[in-house]
């Protein structure tokens, strides 16, 4: 019920007692309202800004937050008020909702803000006012199609697996995403325009040779035309064929307006060849011909601006449509009286209402070619008339037309730049993001480094690493670390990540041993979780391990890799190596480490060659821990087992 | 040859005449001129209706509610009324929203015209909370004067069986057409036929004010379902 009527409840109730002496059985009796609760101011903090309003007030919309005990949630025992931490702006308009029963829209308000302050306050946005609910509706939609419009784009990246014939159609509707596609489309771009060109020439008159008169370029030199106009068909038909046969659906390919103007184009070339020189279909014949006019639509595939205008004329079908009637209504009307008017004067062009028609439409269009002018007086009066009521109805549709071409466009160009910019945002968008991952590796660093420190003794060095980090980020790493122990799996960044990957995919190659097939599956399922997730990525950082000559154990290495569940596994190892500025160190440590624990079981990074990069997130694999059991406490092994180097 | 002179003429002079007609409408139509002299004053009735009621002391004197009520009965007020008085077109639709499925606009007319005791055709806040102090707080006495005056359309003093039949009508036009049993045609005549049976004791085919107070004191029924709403405020 609306909040007017709840306050002339007790009006409606109070006027039912003019039904009483007229009763034909006696009344039930009224519920009593024990909550004799005096109606007391209630005072909301919003971020702030403080709202007063009756607690009654609140109580007429009892399926939302504020109307339901669900605000006692945000009760504030010290100030005695409600604490909503909220925009204090949007609450505005919410509050104005309870008190008068409609629901504005403000119009400067970010849509989405909106809508996420209503869905808090458990208000649905259906009840929004009619004065402003159009409005709503209509930002509501344009933010929906800008969404769709960054989802479509997403579209553009491979998937990897792709038949041939998605790939094709991919090729065919947008062409930046391989070269292919680009040749493709800007060969029958030039033999659209090679096609378009020849038949304009065609009829061109070519000059006088000596046995003919002047004849058009076609009769002259048709063999030379022929064989244009049949090369330009050949590509025609083998680009229509080959879209036929990726179309994903080629029901709905073969019904699209592209391609039945596609067909439009070529058949009257066909047709030509089927049929004999017979002289009463060759004027048939010649008519065909003009469809070729239609390859130049064929542009439109290649022309953004051609397609929008296309779609501006289909949106507006309804404007233009009037604007037709409209006009055909004028057109008649002010023939017919042109007609009887100049019916009088002599030698008058206005010999039938059909023959006024055209001078009808060139007045109205202010053309006014003076091929017929009205001679009486009466005449004048009316095609003056004409012409000034052309204007006016030609000019009223006009404007729709306009508009819907600009808003579409704009939306277009608005699409092109987004795209455009999106590569840079996403950039840094990236940046941020591994920023916080790579926060996390270094504490990681740092926090064995720490440990290994505490071991080693110097105060000084233990003090200088303990970072300032926040509490939040400090507990933000110890559940990313919790998650590393429960999976026994570390993260790592993405350049090592990549590497990993990588090298694995080279090494599988050269071995033929019989574990290769688990490797094939390990890259498989290396590459594939690549392309899922970052974080998840998991893999061994040891890219500094030398690659070993010995045979030997990269054949057991091999062996390992196989029994990995995987692909990934590992261990955290010494903290030694994960000072920025020895890696030099490293290698040669992990070098020596390596052939000592040759026949061990134990999940192994995979080899790496040498690659001196910076912040290293290096774990040399060492601690020889049996692979199904306890994986879990590398650190603390793996540092006793350092030290007894 | 003179009628071919004369139908050009003539369909000069047609044309002409059009021509004058049709740029005099336009002209009107552009308010450009103006054949009346009455349009301008159109637009300054609609703004001078606003109201302003009494103080709060008097109406307390007035009433029979407390300071508190007629401050909590004016918040609703004039929430929905802004501009302090409520014509009969508001009242109706107020009231509809109160009997969704059946047609409450007949009723609301006699109940508006109940209310608007001196009949100027908008309803204040002093008709309303008098109306309301009657109702809520007044003795049954009052409650009955009030609803023979009700019934009593054209406050002559009588209720005739018409105007019981055109208020029993209205009541039974709320109900709307679900209702269970069926409503008939005739149920609202015969719902007055009983009616005046019971209160007409002089079968003079009118109800006088002291038959049917009488009358209704006489019925238990009448005078419990008096006391009902009594707590509404």
């Amino acid at each position: 019920m609306a909040t007017g009527t709840a306050a002339w409840l007790p009006f409606a109730r109070a006027a039912a007692i003019g039904w009483m002496p007229v009763a034909s059985c006696p009344m039930p009796l009224a519920p009593r309202d024990n909550s004799k609760k005096k109606d007391e101011l209630i005072m909301l903090n919003v971020s702030g800004r403080r709202f007063q309003t009756w607690r009654t007030t609140l109580d007429r919309y009892p399926d939302t937050l504020l109307g339901s005990s669900e605000k006692d949630f945000f009760y504030n025992e010290e100030a005695k008020e409600y604490f909503f931490d909220r925009d204090p702006d949007v609450f505005r308009s919410i509050l104005n909702f309870y008190r008068t029963g409609k629901l504005h829209y403000p119009r400067q308000e970010c849509i989405s803000a909106y809508d996420e302050e209503l869905t808090f306050f458990g208000i649905i946005p259906e009840i929004i006012g009619d004065c402003c609910y159009e409005e709503y509706k209509d930002r509501k939609r344009e933010n929906l199609e800008r969404l769709q419009d960054d989802q479509e784009d997403n579209k553009d990246m491979k998937l990897p697996n792709m038949t041939i014939r998605e790939t094709m159609w991919r090729a065919f509707e947008n062409p930046h995403t391989s070269t292919m596609a680009l040749v493709f489309y800007y060969v029958t771009g030039f033999f659209i325009a090679i096609s378009v060109i020849t038949n304009v020439v065609e009829t061109v008159p070519c000059g006088a040779t000596p046995h003919h008169k002047n004849m058009p370029c076609g009769e002259r030199y048709t063999v030379a035309f022929f064989c244009m106009d049949t090369a330009c068909v050949m590509i025609f038909t083998v680009e229509y064929l080959l879209r036929l046969f990726a179309a994903p659906s080629r029901y709905r390919f073969m019904r699209s307006v592209m391609s039945i103007i596609d067909v439009v184009a070529i058949l009257p070339y066909y047709i030509g060849l089927v049929m004999s020189n017979n002289e009463d279909v060759s004027g048939a014949f010649v008519t065909l011909r003009v469809f070729r006019v239609f390859r130049i639509f064929k542009f439109s595939r290649h022309s953004q601006g051609l397609r929008i205008l296309g779609y501006t004329l289909k949106s507006c079908a309804s404007e233009l449509g009037f604007l037709l009637f409209s006009l055909t209504m004028a057109i008649i009307i002010f023939a017919t009286v042109m007609f009887y008017a100049e019916k009088g004067s002599s030698s008058s062009k206005f010999t039938s209402i059909p023959a006024s028609f055209w001078y009808t439409i060139v007045t109205m269009t202010t053309l006014g070619y003076g091929d017929m002018v009205p001679k009486t007086i009466a005449g004048k009066i009316f095609g003056s008339i004409c012409s000034l009521s052309g204007v006016l109805v030609i000019a009223l549709p006009v404007p729709v037309i306009v508009s819907n071409f600009s808003r579409i466009y704009h939306q277009n160009q608005r699409a092109d730049k987004r795209r455009a910019q999106k590569k840079t945002r996403q950039a840094r968008i990236r940046i941020a993001k591994s920023g916080s991952a790579n926060a996390f590796l270094a504490s990681k660093h740092h926090g064995l480094l720490n440990e290994l420190l505490e071991l080693t003794g110097t105060e000084e060095d233990e003090q200088k690493l303990i970072r300032n980090t926040s509490l939040l980020e400090s507990q933000h790493h110890h559940l990313l670390h919790c998650l590393e122990k429960t999976t026994a799996h570390e993260f790592v960044d993405e350049h090592m990540f990549e590497q990993n990957c990588l090298e694995e995919a080279l090494q599988s190659y050269p071995s033929r041993s019989p574990s290769v097939s688990s490797q094939g599956s390990c890259t498989i399922c290396c590459c594939g979780s690549r392309s899922t997730s970052r974080n998840t990525a998991l893999h061994i950082q040891s890219s500094q391990l030398a690659v070993h000559p010995s045979s030997r154990s990269n054949l057991n290495l091999r062996a390992e890799d196989g029994s990995r569940v995987n692909c990934k596994g590992g261990q955290v190892t010494t903290a030694i190596i994960s000072l920025p500025s020895p890696p030099s160190l490293a290698p040669h440590r992990e070098g020596r480490h390596h052939p000592h624990h040759p026949t061990t079981t134990t999940i192994r990074p995979s080899h790496r060659g040498e690659h001196p990069r910076s912040p290293r997130a290096s774990r040399p694999p060492q601690a020889p821990h049996p692979p199904a059991s306890s994986r879990c406490p590398p650190s603390d092994r793996s540092l006793s087992v350092d030290r007894n180097f | 040859m003179l009628s071919v002179i004369w139908e050009t003429e003539g369909l000069q002079t047609v044309g002409i005449v059009l021509l004058v007609f049709a740029s005099i409408k336009l002209l009107h139509m552009l308010g450009l001129i103006s054949f009346s002299e009455d349009s301008i004053e159109d637009e300054l009735e609609l703004s001078t209706v606003r109201h302003r009621p009494e103080g709060l002391e008097q109406l307390e004197a007035q009433t029979r509610f407390s300071r508190k009520e007629l401050q909590i009965l004016y918040r609703g007020f004039k929430n929905e009324c802004p501009s302090g008085v409520v014509n009969e077109d508001t009242f109706k639709e107020i009231y509809a929203q109160f009997f969704p499925q059946g047609d409450a606009s007949t009723y609301a007319h006699f109940l508006f015209n109940a209310f608007d005791t001196d009949h100027n055709g908008s309803l204040s806040f002093e008709d309303f909370v008098m109306g309301l102090s009657i109702l809520l707080r007044g003795t049954v006495q009052e409650k009955l004067n009030w609803a023979f005056n009700l019934y009593d359309i054209n406050k002559d003093g009588y209720i005739t069986k018409e105007e019981m039949l055109d208020i029993m009508k209205a009541i039974y036009d709320m109900m709307g057409k679900c209702t269970y049993p069926v409503l008939k045609e005739e149920t609202p005549r015969q719902h007055v036929e009983v009616f005046f049976q019971k209160m007409d004791k002089n079968k003079d085919g009118v109800v006088t004010i002291d038959e049917f107070i009488d009358c209704c004191q006489n019925d238990e029924n009448i005078m419990r379902s008096m006391h009902i709403f009594e707590n509404v405020l």
